[in-house]
């Protein structure tokens, strides 16, 4: 813990790239997905990337290992969707311990592995949080506006089961990523803080919302400073965004985080915005070019890579953030 | 200076800034404080309890207090369900919420349905130190700031020391024992009512501001606020000086240093703006200062003319406007309020109820769509104006229906859904909306609706279209896999694809290849009507081969383009070829191997098989015919053309001024090694009689669509099975020159290019009818085929006649071989000059294919490895080979 604040007075952190984007390019199929363990599954499982971390360990060491060799200093465990709430999709709820257990021993094992080699650029886990695929403040159904598919109370224990997975397994931070809607982020902080509470813990904690378009909100219509003051209660190690827009397009709002906030900043934005289908072809070249914007203005402690981002990405950006400051912060 | 200052947050920032005057909290939407919310809440009447949300945020409320405390109703469910109703209400949603109860569980469960940063109303030392501190705790780790009520063990404060003795303890457990910011705490003094008539009443207003004096001196950071209108209790049914009280009160706490306060913003009056003498009698009471001020503001009261409510209802001048603008502005806004008045008074201008929506409605929707597209509206206004119009529809169905009564039933069943894994429905709901209003008959599957689920109900309900919605990316996946799906089970229904993600590229691309069945993009509600319609016209069909080919081309641009990046290997082309299972398909046998001459000696016999669509694009009239002397723009044209073209084809006809050759031979043959078709002398298949080179699909294709040649068409050697192929050419070009020339010599270059133009079509109705007598007499393999001319011009019938030089076989050099094998310049005179363009022009030669699977395809680009390997087989050098197949190579 002493090693990440000495770090992050020092220099600009970076934080890994995609995972996803990483394990298309493996083109695994759906028997691979099962391994030997889950062969008989009652569902299909292809495209559970959070279960690779128990078929395919050896996959998600060499993705990590990448990122590491790139440079980064952050790596995010695979466990996006290891909630029993986005595990739902795929009947593995009872899963959800050892998934967030076992991505977080693989990481772990990965960054002091790394630190040993070099004890000058000490590595870190970040157990990563996504915000399931349900929406604690909008209704999913247009003529029962009052309806919740989700609630506080199951955000709750969902996440509690996936913190006691991450924390268990030694990550060193917890992250809450791609928060879409503040409540649900605000549950998965109440459970967090809960946690640590009771288990007399003191694990830094980053949080990273997303701007879903140009109107400059978050999913659930939050504006990044409302979404900043209804998530600054606890004592955070960073705050930030990632996902859905590209680095270029997240500058505005960076610029508004920054200076509001008290806490170290981050950003993982993601390889541009998609083309037609979906897809990410901003270069390594372009998105550091765009983040340089970033370093020049002093907006982040913490950069890093989503969506459609490789270690190409990342290596670039590492090598960047050497000819940089950390932004210091402020006192609001 | 510290800028510590309380934040609180709705859909939008709140900042307690030192330049903010005064902070007005919304009091209506209380139980406790409004007769009329408590009624609305009681008869569960939640949309209207709603807009007393609105009037109150439209009236210049920052932060919402609600509260649902009532023994008459269950508060705790009031509040999550009357919350959620606000969060999906952006206008509302805007401000911060204030949850209001003296019951914890209502508190918490407020806090849970809440994302912003939320005030609690309130907590106090009532109950004593250690449930202060455990709701302290729980509103900290919520997120919330708090107001605290100077009440303790022994009751509410009402006095000064007593105020700010209460104040002080509580600051000091929250910042000690809790670590509560202090920045997050308001304090709440106690406003009684003054002029009670109860002596010990009378300072209550004066230790109110003494006391908010001293907490915001002493204690750092925080705020003070108070229940304003608890002040005039005593005035009640004059409102006239309820608001001069108010106002007065207002005036002098914010001067001792009260920020905020619960009020009705609407009871309030300007302080400049209360008349000279009422303004002297309520000064007179609330700070004090003469003895007998309750009585002489009393009967100053009975005085004035009991004129209620003066200062409300100014606001909404926008319903002045016309009544465009005002249905523009209830969408634009989501105010359902005024939508059904609005709505008939449309319909009473309309002949049809339809037009209101076509109209009026899509109007104001359209402004939405660019508001939206421009970033000035977000998704949660959208979603509350689509429902404002979904209002306004329901008004309009019953006329609607009515009126359909006499016209007709049902346009269509369609079925609509969100694909799994997206809850985006707006703009699916739009057109359902929309086709619903043209009478279709919508079934709406609603959102993250699972692939199996449509594809039943689609079948249960046997409806016409299905049209599937997404928003995010990974629903794109989702439809791809839906119409795989559909593949796999053999259906056939219409698909349209619709969402901020989807493009026509993709539909394209990655969708319509993996579905036989109709795959359309549509991006606007406004297309989705006409798309529909043509779908289950009458000339569907015809629509669909269109929208195929379109597709078809879309996605050869978009491949073209990327084309660099999109090869595999030969070798793994070869491994991807076109796979017909030879121990199921049929192969046949000519009747008559070897080689036949044609010669037509009556042209009136290829005049049927003229396509004549075909002709009128060559003189650049697009339009199908007959139906294109119809049209509009070039009908006209379209039938002189005809008539023109008719007087020279009858002369041609009737003067025999051309000659029609033809020849073709049937062979045994089989293909070697993927790429090659061998041709045999004899059956046993043991003498050669040449090889056919072929080329194969390299570009890289998704899974299961393979990287077609035309040799997977004909048996591979190996299976052992007697395959066959056959090889043509036929020329009705003979007498075309000489012809010409006599118009060219006249100067009459329309009729010079009409007789060729002509000759052209004779040579392709010649290819087709010879191409008929092979299957049904020849070849045979097709005795019964019974096909029309306008089957023939849309080729449906079994197996293929692919010309060299053309899509599936761009090389020109097969021609050489043909001509080679049937000895087409000798027997029949048609020439190839050194480039390999045959003489006369008027001339078509080609292979023919006759399995059942073999189809026509367009060959793309191929890569250099192939040519390589294609410069081998055709034992030619690698420049040569590069010359020849030039527009094929992909350049890098």
């Amino acid at each position: 813990m002493k090693s990440l604040f000495n770090a992050l007075n020092n220099k600009i952190l970076v934080l890994d790239g995609a995972m996803g984007t990483m394990i298309q390019k493996y083109n695994l199929d759906e028997k691979d997905y099962r391994g030997e363990r889950f062969k008989n599954f009652e569902n299909p499982l292809k495209g559970n990337n959070d279960l690779l971390s128990i078929t395919q360990p050896k996959i998600i060491s060499e993705i990590h290992r990448k990122y590491l060799d790139a440079g980064a200093d952050i790596i995010e465990t695979n466990t996006f969707s290891s909630t029993s709430i986005a595990m739902a999709d795929y009947k593995m709820e009872d899963l959800v311990y050892e998934l967030n257990f076992e991505s977080a021993k693989i990481a772990k094992k990965l960054t002091q592995e790394y630190t040993q080699k070099n004890k000058n650029k000490p590595r870190f886990v970040a157990g990563s949080i996504g915000p399931t695929n349900k929406t604690a403040s909008i209704s999913p159904n247009v003529n029962d506006p009052g309806y919740r598919a989700i609630t506080f109370d199951e955000l709750v224990i969902s996440y509690s089961e996936q913190i006691k997975g991450l924390l268990e397994g030694g990550v060193d931070i917890l992250l809450v990523e791609t928060i879409f809607d503040t409540l649900n982020a605000k549950a998965a902080l109440y459970a967090i803080d809960t946690y640590l509470e009771k288990n007399n813990l003191n694990i830094p904690i980053m949080v990273s919302g997303t701007i879903t378009d140009q109107s400059g909100r978050t999913l659930s219509g939050q504006t990044v400073k409302a979404f900043l003051y209804s998530l600054s209660h606890l004592p955070l190690l960073s705050i930030g965004f990632n996902c859905a827009l590209g680095a270029e397009q997240l500058i505005p709002y960076m610029k508004t985080l920054s200076e509001n906030t008290s806490f170290y900043t981050s950003a993982h934005p993601n390889a541009g915005l998609p083309n037609a289908f979906g897809e990410y072809d901003q270069t390594p070249e372009e998105m550091s070019f765009q983040i340089k914007n970033y370093l020049d203005d002093n907006l982040v402690n913490i950069i890093g890579g989503c969506c459609g981002t490789n270690e190409n990405h990342i290596k670039e950006i590492y090598e960047l953030t050497k000819n940089y400051s950390p932004r210091k912060i402020k006192n609001v | 200076m510290s800028k510590r200052i309380l934040t609180l947050s709705g859909l939008e920032p709140f900042e307690l800034r030192s330049n903010l005057n005064f902070v007005n909290i919304g009091e209506r939407t209380n139980v406790t404080g409004s007769r009329k919310f408590l009624k609305l809440i009681k008869e569960n009447k939640y949309e209207e309890a709603v807009e007393i949300a609105r009037d109150q945020v439209e009236g210049g409320a920052q932060i919402l207090d609600v509260n649902m405390d009532e023994g008459m109703i269950d508060g705790k469910e009031a509040m999550i369900k009357y919350l959620n109703l606000i969060q999906a209400e952006p206008d509302i949603a805007k401000i911060p919420i204030m949850i209001d109860s003296s019951k914890w569980e209502i508190i918490e469960a407020g806090l849970k349905v809440t994302q912003g940063k939320c005030v609690v109303n309130s907590i106090s030392l009532k109950e004593g130190e250690e449930i202060f501190i455990n709701q302290a705790k729980k509103i900290k780790k919520f997120g919330a700031a708090v107001i605290v009520m100077a009440f303790d063990e022994k009751g509410q404060a009402d006095t000064y020391k007593r105020r700010i003795d209460i104040c002080k303890r509580s600051y000091e457990i929250l910042t000690k024992n809790v670590s509560f910011n202090p920045e997050d705490i308001i304090f709440d003094p106690n406003i009684f009512p003054v002029a009670t008539g109860i002596d010990d009443h009378k300072t209550y207003a004066v230790d109110f501001f003494k006391a908010t004096k001293w907490i915001i001196n002493n204690l750092p950071y925080v705020n003070v606020s108070g229940g304003v209108s608890n002040v005039s209790f005593s005035f009640r049914g004059n409102n006239k000086v309820r608001e001069a009280m108010h106002s007065v009160f207002l005036y002098h706490a914010i001067k001792n240093g009260m920020k905020m306060g619960i009020v009705n913003p609407t009871m309030l009056e300007v302080y400049d703006e209360i008349p000279k003498k009422l303004l002297e009698y309520v000064e007179d009471v609330i700070l004090n200062r003469k003895e007998d001020a309750t009585e002489r503001l009393l009967n100053f009261a009975e005085t004035l003319s009991q004129s209620k409510n003066t200062s409300s209802l100014k606001k909404e001048e926008w319903r002045k406007d016309n009544l465009q603008n005002r249905i523009t502005h209830s969408l634009v806004k989501g105010i359902d309020k005024y939508i059904i008045e609005d709505t008939e008074e449309a319909r009473n201008k309309e002949k049809r109820a339809l037009n209101v929506i076509e109209k009026f409605l899509m109007n104001g929707m359209n402004v939405v769509g660019d508001l939206f597209g421009e970033g000035k509206m977000f998704l949660p206004q959208v979603v509350k104006s689509a429902r404002v119009m979904k209002k306004a529809v329901a008004h309009l169905i019953p006329f609607i229906e009515s009126e359909k009564n006499s016209e007709k039933r049902s346009a269509g069943k369609i079925l609509m859904a969100t694909v799994k894994g997206d809850v985006h429905d707006i703009g699916k709901n739009i057109v359902g909306v929309v086709l619903g209003c043209n009478n279709f008959e919508i079934i709406d599957l609603g959102v993250m609706v699972p692939p199996e689920k449509i594809i039943d109900t689609a079948i249960k309900e046997n409806v016409d279209i299905i049209g599937l919605s997404g928003l995010i990316t990974p629903s794109l996946d989702e439809m791809v896999f839906l119409a795989k799906e559909l593949e796999k089970r053999k259906l056939k229904f219409p698909v349209l694809i619709g969402g901020a993600t989807t493009s026509k590229t993709h539909t394209a691309v990655k969708i319509e290849p993996e579905y036989s069945g109709c795959v359309i993009h549509v991006n606007d509600a406004s297309k989705a009507v006409p798309v529909a319609s043509n779908l289950l016209n009458t000339n569907k069909e015809k629509f669909k081969k269109e929208v195929k080919n379109e597709y078809e081309i879309v996605r050869e641009n978009f491949l073209n383009k990327k084309n660099d990046k999109r090869f595999i290997s030969l070798k793994n082309a070869r491994n991807n070829k076109y796979k017909i299972d030879w121990k199921k398909t049929k192969t046949y046998k000519p009747k008559e191997l070897g080689i036949n001459i044609i010669n037509i000696d009556d042209l009136n016999i290829l005049k049927r098989y003229i396509d004549w669509t075909q002709f009128f694009r060559s003189w650049n009239l697009h339009g199908i015919y007959p139906a294109i002397f119809k049209n509009e723009i070039n009908g006209k044209q379209a039938k002189q053309l005809f008539e023109d073209a008719n007087i020279i084809l009858d002369k041609i006809i009737n003067e025999n001024l051309f000659k029609a050759k033809g020849i073709f031979g049937l062979f045994p043959a089989n293909s070697i090694n993927d790429d090659d078709i061998e041709l045999y002398t004899n059956e046993d298949r043991t003498d050669v009689l040449n090889r056919l080179i072929t080329l194969r699909q390299q570009s890289k294709k998704r899974d299961g669509i393979p990287n077609i040649a035309l040799s997977d068409f004909i048996a591979p050697k190996n299976s052992k099975i007697k395959d066959y192929i056959g090889l043509f050419c036929v020329s009705s070009g003979f007498g075309c020159d000489e012809l010409c020339s006599v118009y060219e010599k006249n100067n009459d270059d329309y009729n010079s290019i009409m007789v060729k133009a002509i000759a052209d079509r004779l040579a392709e109705a010649f290819a087709e009818y010879l191409h008929k007598l092979v299957r049904t007499k020849y070849w045979g393999y097709n005795k019964n085929e019974k096909t029309t001319n306008e089957d023939l011009i849309k080729e449906k019938y079994q197996g293929i006649r692919p010309a060299p030089g053309y899509p599936a076989c761009p090389d020109h050099l097969e021609k050489k071989t043909i001509w080679k094998i049937l000895n087409v310049e000798d027997k029949i005179g048609v020439k190839l000059t050194e480039n390999f363009a045959m003489w006369p022009a008027a001339s078509i030669s080609g292979y023919y294919f006759s399995n059942i699977e073999s189809k026509y395809f367009g060959l793309g680009k191929i890569d250099v490895d192939q040519v390589k390997d294609y410069a081998q087989r055709r034992n030619i050098d690698l420049n040569s080979a590069k010359k020849w197949l030039n527009p094929n190579i992909n350049d890098i």
